[in-house]
């Protein structure tokens, strides 16, 4: 142990090849370190950006919400709590593909594009039927729907205190407090299950559908 | 701010994927316990004409009267760009031109870019490119005449279009099944688990070792066979939790009457009695029937073609097309609806001018008694034949479709081919004077028999068939679901296997003859008459194999040698080594001939060896053919996929 003992005044008078070794090691190690906190920081920063957009592509749901149709008066759009950036940039993909769908299914758009004036009412009751039909087809498998309401339409109903204004849309002579009794206009109608396709990432949207050319 | 949880996901995915990879890694390292610990689930596969399903049931948390199998959600593109989880995946590939689709547009969660367009999309695209469009791949793979590994399909694309095998399509659904499987349980690789493949009950051996091979290919060597019609009733077993000996007796014989998209396949299970435990036996199986579904929606839209020219109006073949679609689902409101009485048909222009160019016209529920009623199953008498015409002299390269389309003759042709079928078991006494074998319980599956005026007539067809013979009518046995039995069933299959429950035994559903020239005089201008000689007998068992040591054969090395192969699945009584001199058409079915070479390792080609043969059915479930010398004892295994391809 004795022969070991340290010294910190002593300084090495010469540089031997070991020496060398450890300063250029030393050198090597500050470099990587370096360029890796670098390469770190660059990436933090384009990862946000991607990330910002991603988030845009990724997040349908608060956009579903909509869909609830609720008794015949405006809907007061309330703040929502996303970004409004989030919920402008996500709602056409889902829009665009609900419509691709009614399109594709129901010829959704070719009926409601076309001038219906010069025809009889037979003629577009016919049309109605492919309509009617594909909608129905195309609801039902991607859309589970459930009344809001499962009393009579007519019948006199009790709001207690605490019921959702969400859900329920008071119209007309509105006032007291509750509880309230009124008659169901509307039952409403609310999406409890929604299964919508999966999109590629090459798939344009905008599309609803492409134009069909027979070889 | 909310950005940093989404940072901080997707290195937590990758940390699991890699954890994954280091448990797959460390499994493969000790292979032994992975065998053993690793399997989990029992997955059954309905690998259908038109569709595939497949269900699964977790084997480890499972009581004797608590089975619950699942089906798996599908992940499948439906159309360009749109990918939908779906419980059936139809039985179609399409073969897509390199111009057709947008790049990126058809990756599905596991690939970017799929081999082969499998599914939904292949078959909407095809609906309207019926050239680029393989379709009913497994009835070719049981077709006799054609090499299912040559790429033929589609039978009717021209020349530029790279056409695929059999085979290959069978794989590619195999393929897409597994893929789907990995993709949503990364942590139970589909090779690991006990597989069931389902085939009909009619499939000849052949087309058993295609269908397995097909599952090797896709790394799933473990893959066992089970016949569709068996898997209908496991399902129904499995389904009555337990109370299915309630509702079966000693001595019924159950009929399982399966008419699916594309072929209709009958199979007869009969219930003993062993130690005064139920047994059951499957103890006669149907041809191959190609007729089904399909058939009947094709008949309506003809019927209301017909109508419409009648009328002046000329169909063009896509609304023929679109014709079919609306039929089928016109038809399942009819029948599934007493108070409709006619449904109108409407058939949308293609343009985008919708209201104009729509073409109007109903189908009427006498339309579709007329045509589906009594157009495939009329009242016959149980001693009718289906009516066959002799084949044109030129062949077309394609499916050999059922000539008569009535059910009914086919059924009672089977019943009548197969009354001797109980004979051995002393449980079961049919009357003397019985003209056919008389079922006492009836199992429908398949998606046609869901129309209750279709089942409600086949059994009265069945009944009256019964009563006059004073025999009591037959049950229904109900409880499963039409179009996911077999899948479900299959997964049960895995259970039972376990030792659990009761096992339906089978064994081959046919004997099995090779064809040898007799030692007769050759006469000028005739063929040498041919003995047939039984190498297996009716319901040789899983696992067994036979000999034929007194029969031997000189095969020349290095030089393919062929025999012709017949089938029969009324000859119970032949023994292996039973040489018959004579037999009706009815008794044999030639099936394609089988080859065997002898390699010429160690031996001068064109040197004559002695051998004998030997039949094994493996575990597995498919029939294995060997050549065993005599000198050496080597064997060569005889091959059944070398159709005859001239």
């Amino acid at each position: 142990m004795n022969n070991y003992a340290i010294d910190l005044s002593l300084k090495p008078t010469t540089f031997d090849l070991w020496h060398v070794y450890l300063a250029g090691a030393v050198a090597v190690l500050a470099l990587i370190l370096i360029t890796v906190l670098l390469s770190m920081v660059i990436s933090q920063m384009r990862y946000k950006k991607r990330s910002a957009i991603t988030q845009t592509a990724t997040a349908p749901e608060p956009a579903v919400k909509i869909v609830e149709k609720i008794v015949e008066v405006e809907k007061v759009v309330q703040a929502p709590a996303p970004e409004p950036v989030v919920l402008k940039e996500a709602t056409p993909d889902a829009a665009l593909q609900l419509l691709g769908l009614l399109q594709k299914e129901a010829r959704f758009i070719d009926f409601i594009k076309e001038d219906i004036a010069a025809f009889s009412d037979s003629d577009i009751g016919i049309a109605a039927r492919v309509v009617h039909e594909g909608c129905n087809k195309a609801i039902n498998e991607h859309f589970t729907l459930a009344a809001v309401r499962n009393e009579q339409e007519g019948s006199k109903i009790i709001l207690p205190e605490s019921f959702d204004a969400a859900t329920v849309r008071l119209t007309g002579n509105i006032v007291g407090n509750a509880p309230f009794t009124g008659t169901l206009v509307h039952k409403g109608w609310q999406v409890t299950d929604i299964k919508l396709p999966k999109l590629t990432l090459g798939h344009n949207a905008a599309i609803v559908a492409p134009a069909e050319v027979e070889l | 701010m909310s950005d940093s949880p989404d940072q901080a996901q997707p290195e937590m995915v990758n940390e699991t994927a890699e954890s994954e990879n280091n448990l797959y890694e460390s499994a493969a390292v000790e292979p032994p316990q992975t065998s053993v610990s690793g399997k989990r689930f029992s997955v059954g596969i309905d690998l259908g004409t038109t569709h595939c399903v497949l269900s699964y049931a977790d084997l480890e948390n499972i009581d004797d009267e608590e089975f619950s199998p699942q089906v798996l959600a599908i992940p499948q593109l439906t159309s360009p760009g749109s990918v939908e989880e779906k419980h059936q995946l139809p039985s179609f590939l399409y073969l897509a031109h390199e111009a057709e689709l947008a790049e990126d547009s058809t990756s599905l969660p596991w690939s970017t870019k799929p081999d082969y367009l499998v599914g939904e999309i292949a078959r909407n695209l095809g609906s309207k490119t019926p050239i680029r469009l393989v379709s009913s791949a497994k009835s070719w793979l049981c077709h006799t005449g054609v090499d299912c590994k040559e790429p033929i399909l589609p039978a009717e694309a021209p020349e530029e279009i790279d056409r695929v095998s059999p085979f290959e399509a069978t794989t590619a659904y195999l393929q897409h099944l597994c893929d789907a499987w990995q993709n949503l349980n990364p942590n139970a690789p589909l090779e690991q688990q006990d597989v069931v493949i389902t085939v009909p009950a009619s499939f000849d051996p052949a087309a058993r070792e295609l269908t397995v091979e097909a599952a090797r290919a896709v790394g799933l060597d473990q893959a066992i066979l089970l016949e569709e019609p068996q898997a209908a009733l496991y399902s129904w077993i499995e389904k009555s939790h337990g109370d299915w000996r309630k509702h079966a007796e000693v001595g019924d014989i159950i009929m399982v009457i399966d008419i699916g998209g594309g072929t209709t396949d009958l199979s007869l299970i009969a219930v003993t009695q062993q130690e005064g435990n139920l047994e059951l036996t499957r103890v006669a199986v149907g041809d191959h029937i190609l007729l089904g579904g399909d058939n009947m929606d094709l008949a309506l839209a003809y019927t209301v073609k017909a109508k419409l020219e009648k009328d002046g109006k000329r169909l063009e073949p896509w609304q023929i097309q679109a014709l079919t679609h609306s039929c089928r689902d016109a038809k399942e409101k009819i029948f599934n609806n007493a108070e409709i009485d006619n449904i109108p048909l409407v058939v949308a222009s293609r343009g985008s001018s919708l209201i104009g160019g729509t073409l109007r016209t109903e189908l009427t529920r006498e339309e579709v008694n007329r045509v589906l009623v009594e157009g495939f199953m009329p009242k016959v008498a149980v001693s009718d034949k289906p009516i066959s015409r002799p084949r044109t002299g030129l062949r077309t390269a394609g499916l050999p479709y059922a000539q008569d389309a009535a059910i009914t003759r086919h059924l009672a042709a089977f019943l009548s081919k197969q009354q001797g079928a109980t004979d051995e078991l002393k449980d079961i006494n049919l009357p003397e004077h019985a003209s056919f074998l008389h079922p006492t319980a009836v199992l429908f599956n398949g998606g046609v028999l869901k129309a209750g005026t279709l089942a409600e007539r086949l059994m009265e067809v069945l009944n009256s068939w019964l009563s006059a013979e004073q025999a009591p009518e037959a049950r229904l046995l109900t409880g499963v679901d039409l179009d996911l039995a077999v899948a479900r069933g299959a997964a049960y299959y895995g259970y039972v296997r376990k030792g659990k429950g009761v096992r339906i035994k089978g064994g081959t559903a046919a004997s099995y003859y090779v064809g040898i020239e007799s030692a007769m005089p050759a006469v000028p201008g005739m063929a040498p008459e041919i003995q047939a000689l039984c190498i297996a007998p009716f319901g040789m068992e899983e696992g067994t194999q036979q000999e034929l040591p007194d029969d031997e054969f000189g095969l020349v090395v290095g030089e393919p040698v062929r025999f012709r192969f017949f089938a029969s699945n009324i000859r119970r009584e032949d023994k292996v080594g039973t040489r018959l001199d004579y037999w009706t058409d009815e008794e044999l079915d030639e099936l394609d001939e089988i080859e065997v070479t002898l390699p010429e390792d160690g031996r001068r080609p064109g040197e004559v060896i002695p051998v004998h043969l030997c039949a094994a059915v493996t575990e597995v479930g498919t029939l294995e053919l060997q050549a065993v010398s005599q000198k050496d004892n080597g064997r060569w295994k005889i091959e059944f996929d070398v159709r005859a391809g001239e």
